[in-house]
């Protein structure tokens, strides 16, 4: 961390925020400086959505707002008033698994699984967006989504399965 | 409900390749990590570092960060509750002499100098970001070449580390080949995606704490003696890892500092590390600089080996990175000097990390023979084989299952090694230059004592309960496949529970020791939970086989049965109501021996293709072969994912991973993962990984050895070795960045 001589702000207002969290709308109240990813785990519960940096550079915390692959540590939550957010916990319909969650356990495409459920949300947008068309394509598509444990080629088998099924 | 006696029999499930039981789990986000603790109103933590690498602290202002709305305290080494410097020692494994937080001195860059404590986790970064804190800098050293203070250790984890036999220099110097090389590997972090977490809380004087621990008797040992609390007082729970890779094996002072701030507070204190502070503070791989002098016969056999490893040492931790152990076993030499030196810097700490040691020995060994066998016209692959070791040469002692011929063998065929025109720079599609390299992986067998308990419910289920850990290796699943075919029951019906200092004894989830230890333990207790309700199911009048023989019953289904007759059985759960007291419950128990009689190590051959196209300067793995002889596999599905992880993280090592740090002033530069290059997706090939399955029944019951670790060795040296194939430039220094490259001789 860095010292700054920026003096002590006033406390800052509390605004209301309201989201539709994986299919319900959900209210809160919050400071401007939190993060989605931050609201996720700390204020809605859904702890499914991970901090692996917090800076955009691990892919760990992705959810889909409005459809659309977004790395919440790097979204403002109350920019998204009104957006529709997708995670891990949205997935599965009715204890159902998606087909990408139940292909991600059939090709052991992870180990710890701490990267699993953005790969998961990360993939489950780039098969619908028509970039799984090659396991070269699927590569590239999904190499935003750091994987230490380097369950790569699982992962690259899991999409192309659920690609195929498709 | 199906009867019993209407369920198919059960057995044998060990080697089958069985889905992650924790699985579902991990896909839909319930897996519940450190970090994502359900627990009421926690405080948060946010840690503030040095920004000088030697020297004190001079001045601390608070009050711009105690004016923020939110912050609750702030601890620096002015009000933190006192703990000692303690020792590393293998009951309490302390990375650091160095208590954190207990005075004004400066060890390192990047060391934890307070801790800001907020009731939002907002708060508390503000508040860091506010603290002002002002040093008084000393002179600092960096650089290990030029190191003031240079340490011979003893030893490393209780092996010698300065060994010798024969006479290596009288041998160097009248061996017909000579070759003097020195290899020089990077610092590299673990970088797991989860980052270090602890969560602490105080109630009635005990410590509970959640952490992303791969040891939570160690964790738990650790901080019962920083706050001077018997063990049974404090409670350690790390049910699931976000990866560990060694930086979560030992105990960094964040997790004291974190339950000095909840004790300072009396609420519970949530503290995560930043990705930066992930850079300094929980250890990293040391940089080497690795001398290697080899003699040989013209015709490419070892007479002597010469192995000297200058390592970067800071000068609180007495970790070595033993990179001269794998040339002391791995080939036939009869004259061989390992030793390590040790620079003290003002760095921060080194610790294991995968496959400490062999990873960057092996590099160097490994490309140092293949560099022998150019200078000998011998070919890399005959090289190794001719150099075989039938014993272990470094005690004389038989090894207890050894198939690395086989592995040679095997992974020369699928590659199709022969193939290969041995020059350099023969190999060519289109643009790109094709190489070919290969190398011997290699990774001791080890063992520690483990204790399992196993309990049979009323409801048929299955309980195992040990302290071990699961970081992504699969120990949940092979430990329920474990408890299944003792039992003679599913693996579904096994829950296996984990990572808890309550459950019973289990070492580190480090050194590739876990499935030879814990494995063996969870065996013996489900056998005598097994034998236990044969003897209930024959002995007590309500049972269909009261009065049979225990000879003549057999388990399977969930039941014990007649042999011969199936149908006359009794389920584990009914002899448990049977027993009418409670559950059937059995404490099983594992330990080393055979040691005196043998040497235990795993073997491999790595088997490498690059490409490198000279006009792009672009240098990609684009096969990559490990065939493993790791004795029995226990479950192929997520060895296989083990191994290919393991290779992975040698791509890495060779191409990619450094972690630079300012010369001038000691901060590490690229403490991110966009300046820590971590491999992506699009820099892995399809990796082929093959098994020799021999099991190995000296080392355990099970046959199996450990896999954490063997995969990423041998990789880095076989992917410099292809690229000397493709490019005719030999790299002696990782990572192989493509400017090392430039300036390559002219086809």
């Amino acid at each position: 961390m860095r010292t700054t001589d920026r003096p002590a702000e006033a406390p800052r207002a509390s605004l209301p925020l309201t989201l539709r969290l994986n299919g319900r709308d959900t209210t809160f109240v919050i400071e401007p400086q939190v993060t989605l990813l931050d609201l996720l785990r700390e204020r809605a519960g859904l702890t499914g959505t991970k901090k692996g940096c917090d800076r955009g550079q691990c892919g760990a915390c992705t959810v889909l707002v409005d459809g659309r692959r977004t790395l919440s540590c790097l979204a403002l939550a109350l920019v998204h008033a009104g957006a529709d957010v997708t995670t891990i916990e949205g997935l599965a319909d009715d204890g159902q698994l998606h087909p990408m969650q139940a292909a991600f356990v059939e090709h052991d495409a992870f180990q710890c699984g701490f990267c699993t459920s953005g790969q998961i949300l990360s993939a489950v947008a780039v098969v619908r967006d028509g970039r799984a068309r090659s396991e070269d394509e699927i590569r590239e598509a999904m190499s935003g989504n750091l994987c230490r444990c380097g369950a790569y080629p699982n992962i690259v088998a899991a999409i192309a399965a659920v690609q195929g099924a498709r | 409900m199906t009867s019993v006696a209407e369920r198919p029999a059960t057995r044998g499930f060990i080697g089958l390749p069985v889905d992650r039981v924790d699985g579902r789990a991990k896909v839909t986000g319930e897996a519940r990590y450190a970090a994502d603790t359900a627990i009421d109103a926690p405080l948060h933590a946010v840690i503030v570092q040095s920004t000088i690498a030697s020297g004190r602290i001079t001045e601390i202002d608070e009050s711009a960060a105690r004016a923020v709305p939110g912050v609750v305290e702030i601890l620096t080494y002015r009000n933190a509750p006192r703990v000692p410097v303690l020792p590393f020692d293998f009951t309490a494994p302390v990375s650091e002499q160095l208590a954190p937080l207990q005075g004004p001195e400066i060890k390192y860059d990047g060391q934890h100098v307070a801790a800001v404590v907020g009731t939002t986790f907002e708060a508390a970064r503000e508040g860091a970001a506010l603290l002002r804190i002002r040093y008084e800098s000393a002179t600092a050293e960096f650089d290990a070449e030029a190191a003031r203070e240079i340490e011979y250790p003893e030893q490393w984890f209780g092996h010698e580390a300065q060994t010798r036999r024969g006479d290596p220099e009288t041998a160097y110097a009248r061996s017909e080949v000579r070759l003097d090389a020195t290899y020089v590997t990077p610092i590299e972090n673990h970088n797991p995606l989860e980052p270090s977490v602890t969560v602490a809380e105080w109630r009635d004087g005990d410590l509970i704490v959640h952490d992303s621990t791969q040891w939570v008797r160690g964790t738990r040992a650790a901080l019962a003696k920083h706050f001077d609390l018997d063990e049974e007082r404090v409670h350690v729970i790390a049910p699931f890892l976000g990866g560990g890779f060694g930086c979560k094996g030992f105990f960094w002072p964040h997790a004291a500092i974190a339950a000095m701030a909840a004790k300072l507070t009396n609420r519970p204190v949530k503290l995560v590390l930043t990705r930066e502070q992930m850079f300094t503070s929980v250890g990293h791989r040391m940089e080497t600089r690795q001398r290697l002098r080899i003699g040989a016969s013209r015709d490419g056999r070892l007479t002597a080996l010469l192995h000297d490893t200058l390592g970067a040492a800071s000068r609180v931790s007495t970790f070595v990175e033993a990179a001269g152990g794998v040339s002391e076993m791995l080939y036939d030499v009869p004259n061989v000097a390992v030793s390590h030196r040790l620079a003290r810097l003002d760095v921060p700490s080194a610790t294991a990390m995968r496959a400490p040691g062999e990873a960057p020995g092996s590099f160097a060994l490994e490309s140092a023979l293949d560099e022998l066998a150019y200078a000998c016209g011998v070919d890399p692959l005959e090289i190794l084989r001719r150099n075989y070791a039938a014993v272990d040469p470094s005690n004389g002692k038989r090894f207890s299952s050894k198939h690395l011929l086989a592995c040679y063998e095997r992974g020369a065929e699928a590659f199709g090694w022969s193939d290969r025109p041995r020059a350099p720079r023969a190999m060519r599609d289109g643009d790109e230059l094709i190489g070919w390299g290969v190398a011997t992986a290699t990774y001791p067998a080890l063992r520690s004592p483990a204790e399992a308990r196993v309990t049979l419910a009323a409801d048929g289920t299955v309980d195992v309960a040990s302290a071990t850990h699961d970081l992504g290796t699969g120990m949940y699943t092979i430990l329920a496949q474990i408890a299944a075919d003792a039992l003679g029951v599913e693996p579904d019906a096994v829950r296996v529970r984990i990572g808890d200092s309550s459950f019973p004894n289990a070492p580190v989830a480090g050194g590739s020791m876990s499935s030879a230890s814990v494995g063996p333990a969870v065996q013996d207790a489900a056998q005598r939970a097994r034998r236990e309700a044969i003897r209930i199911a024959t002995s007590s009048a309500g049972s269909p086989l009261h009065g049979m023989r225990e000879e003549d019953v057999e388990t399977s289904g969930g039941a014990v049965r007649a042999k011969g007759e199936p149908s006359r059985a009794i389920a584990y759960g009914e002899l448990v109501r049977l027993r009418g007291d409670g559950a059937i419950e059995a404490l099983g128990s594992a330990a080393p021996d055979g040691e005196e009689k043998y040497s235990f190590h795993s073997f491999g051959a790595q088997f490498v293709e690059v490409r490198f196209d000279e006009d792009l300067a672009r240098l990609r793995v684009s096969r990559a072969l490990g065939v493993f002889d790791c004795g029995r596999i226990l479950n192929p599905k997520t060895a296989r994912s083990q191994m290919i992880g393991g290779i992975t993280w040698g791509i890495g090592m060779a191409l990619l991973e450094e972690t630079v740090r300012d010369p001038r002033y000691g901060a590490v530069v690229t403490n991110n993962l966009a300046d820590y290059h971590v491999p992506v997706n699009a820099d892995i090939p399809n990796v082929e990984v093959e098994f020799v399955e021999e099991p190995d029944y000296a080392l355990n019951p099970l046959g199996a050895r450990g896999i954490g670790e063997i995969g990423i060795t041998g990789v880095a040296a076989a992917i410099a070795n292809a690229v000397f194939h493709a490019t005719g430039v030999r790299v002696r220094d990782l990572p192989i960045v493509p400017e090392k490259l430039l300036g390559a001789p002219a086809s």
